[in-house]
């Protein structure tokens, strides 16, 4: 059985992209391990590194400028050390990856069902009538009526949750066993948005297939990931069981954006608590803990050592001087 | 409440003659559209894309012009106002934007920007502008320091507390605030947001809140008005809305926040938004609601009261 053996490994990975104006830390000494049917959500601001952490897995953040270090071993196998044409064979088929901007990832002068069969053509090896047969059931299979007929139409006639749907349907028409969503609600109505989380979160039990959710909203993160972790400017500063971190957050960070979000319900504040101060330039990053100019328990450590990622007990950690 | 709104819309239409098909036909951005708004007030106005909410804010500070109904001013008309009338109806009334990224001049320097309207809507010499202009700076929590920096030069956030100082430059009444807190990151939003109330405080502004964003308008709003493809469905203090939902699109609006897992009974539409070209006649709901009868898609319904201030357009509310 393959139940125990870790299915997603990240040790240490670093990403920092070499640009003319200097090095960008991108991502820092990230870590992470994912069992099978395991589904991980990672939350943060812009440039916490959420993106560039996940593209990596499957190497997608152009190198040059990018260089990364560390391991990334999926189903035992070092991302880091294969060719083109190996990861070829496992993007889209092993690990597929939906993005933010539905318009942006389809193109818009082919058909939907050429686009949604290249992938069943290449990685499956279905001949035409096979794919199209396939991409109308897929295109059924997350909500989309008249298949048939949507196939031969082309992005632009389709609206932006469909486009998404459009998008999930090609992610999973392989049979992945990673799904790696980045931010794909956040260009959606609320009630859109509850029917593709809804969508996902069936594909995953049906599917016996992980998933890694990326997202800035803590709340899409609650409902549908099991573990979290929260990025601030390129480093983990929390991680644990999603009820509980949400229930009692214990970084600054992560109460801090617990307590800036407006609640649905209970009782009205008066005012926000927001978290004063900006996210920083991610080419000038405070020295010591990145979050210290901003925290209101900072204390003279914090402005000079890097605080690492230490276990609280039952599968906490956080990365903290004074927490 | 016996104060007057201060500004206030009458059966509002706003309607745009396009092409389908082939044909001609008319996109109902707008349908009679009743709103009140009262000075120091917040109206939150909440819809999903396609809703119109955006348009009604436009319209309202005279951006398109209506198509039919009227729009009261403290009590008078100024829908179809021009020059020198439009101008006066300027100084009370004004706007902030969604993206802080294109609603900037980029060519404009910080001190441009904001003394702009003043030197179109005020009597004041150019020293007196440039005291003004430093004093909304402090209010909004920007450094005199930056006066003669460009747009691209300041954050998100920041460039949203720049639009809302250019607002704030000839002391308006009212303020229409399109989706303002929408493209920024959390933690900003929460600081703008308190940045609202504290002005609304200090200056006794009203607000049109628009938004997608059931959490935030919660938060800021003192009653809310909740729009579908064009129609005013609800409206109600806050509190009530959120507790007491009537009308079948709130609740499931509502229901489907995010945050809410392990809630049975969640109220689920079907299908997707409908088209506001040549709608249907009956409630534009009918099509997508789990409670829906025959007699929805036949009769359309009209706001009427089930409890104080709290109005609904629904027959089965």
């Amino acid at each position: 059985m393959r139940e125990n053996q870790d299915f997603l490994k990240l040790e240490n990975v670093h990403v920092n992209f070499h640009l003319r104006a200097g090095v960008l830390p991108a991502v820092q000494g990230a870590n992470l391990i994912m069992k099978r049917g395991d589904t991980l959500g990672i939350v943060g601001e812009s440039g916490s590194g959420k993106s560039v952490m996940s593209k990596e897995i499957i190497r997608l953040n152009p190198s040059p400028p990018a260089k990364t270090e560390g391991k990334v071993i999926f189903e035992g196998i070092d991302m880091v050390s294969l060719t083109n044409r190996q990861l070829y064979g496992i993007r889209g088929a092993k690990i597929s990856m939906i993005f933010q901007e539905p318009m942006t990832s389809l193109n818009p002068v082919f058909t939907i069902g050429t686009q949604m069969a290249a992938g069943l053509r290449t990685h499956l090896k279905l001949s035409k009538v096979e794919a199209v047969e396939r991409s109308a059931e897929m295109l059924d299979k997350v909500g989309i009526p008249s298949a048939g007929e949507r196939l031969r139409q082309y992005p632009h006639e389709f609206s932006g949750g469909m486009r998404q749907r459009v998008m999930i349907a090609m992610a999973l028409s392989c049979d992945p066993t990673l799904l790696i969503a980045d931010e794909p609600t956040t260009a959606l109505d609320v009630t859109i948005q509850d029917q593709i989380l809804e969508l996902l979160a069936d594909s995953v039990k049906n599917r016996d297939m992980s998933m890694i959710l990326i997202s800035h909203d803590l709340y899409v993160v609650a409902d549908t990931c099991d573990s979290i972790i929260v990025m601030y400017a390129g480093r983990q500063v929390e991680t644990g069981p999603t009820r509980e971190v949400f229930q009692n957050p214990a970084h600054p960070y992560t109460q801090g954006l617990k307590d800036s979000q407006p609640a649905i319900s209970g009782v009205r504040a008066e005012y926000l608590k927001p978290i004063k101060g900006m996210v920083p330039n991610m080419l000038a990053v405070p020295e010591g803990c990145a979050f210290h100019p901003r925290c209101q328990y900072a204390e003279e450590i914090c402005r000079k050592e890097v605080p690492t990622l230490q276990n609280r007990g039952s599968n906490r950690s956080i990365a903290c001087h004074v927490m | 409440m016996t104060t007057k709104p201060i500004l206030e819309t009458t059966d509002l239409c706003k309607y745009f003659p396009v092409k389908a098909d082939g044909k001609s036909a008319t996109l109902k951005a707008v349908d009679q559209a009743n709103l009140k708004i009262y000075p120091g007030k917040t109206l939150g106005l909440v819809g999903e894309s396609g809703s119109g909410k955006s348009t009604i804010g436009f319209t309202m500070v005279q951006l398109h012009e209506p198509t039919s109904g009227r729009i009261l001013y403290e009590g008078k008309q100024v829908a179809g106002l021009k020059g020198r009338d439009l101008k006066a109806f300027r100084r009370h009334v004004q706007m902030i934007f969604q993206d802080p990224y294109s609603s900037l001049d980029p060519r404009q320097v910080l001190k441009t920007i904001v003394e702009r309207p003043l030197i179109i809507n005020s009597k004041l010499n150019a020293a007196e502008r440039l005291d003004k202009v430093v004093d909304i700076l402090k209010k909004v929590g920007l450094d005199a320091d930056q006066l003669y920096r460009y747009p691209h030069e300041f954050s998100g956030g920041q460039r949203q507390r720049i639009a809302v100082a250019r607002a704030l430059a000839v002391n308006p009444s009212l303020i229409v605030c399109d989706e303002p807190v929408s493209a920024l990151d959390v933690s900003i939003q929460a600081q703008i947001l308190n940045l609202f109330k504290d002005l609304q405080k200090e200056l006794n502004l009203a607000y049109l809140f628009i938004s997608h964003d059931l959490n935030v308008v919660r938060h800021i709003s003192h009653e809310v008005a909740v729009i579908y493809m064009g129609v005013i469905v609800e409206i109600s203090p806050t509190d009530e809305l959120y507790e007491k939902p009537a009308h079948p699109y709130t609740k499931a609006l509502l229901d489907s926040m995010p945050g809410l897992a392990g809630r049975d009974n969640k109220l689920r539409l079907v299908g997707e938004i409908g088209s506001p070209i040549d709608p249907p006649v009956g409630c534009r709901l009918a099509s997508r609601c789990p409670v829906a009868q025959e007699k929805c898609s036949q009769v359309t319904p009209e706001l009427r009261e089930i409890s104080p201030g709290h109005k609904v357009a629904c027959i089965l509310a």
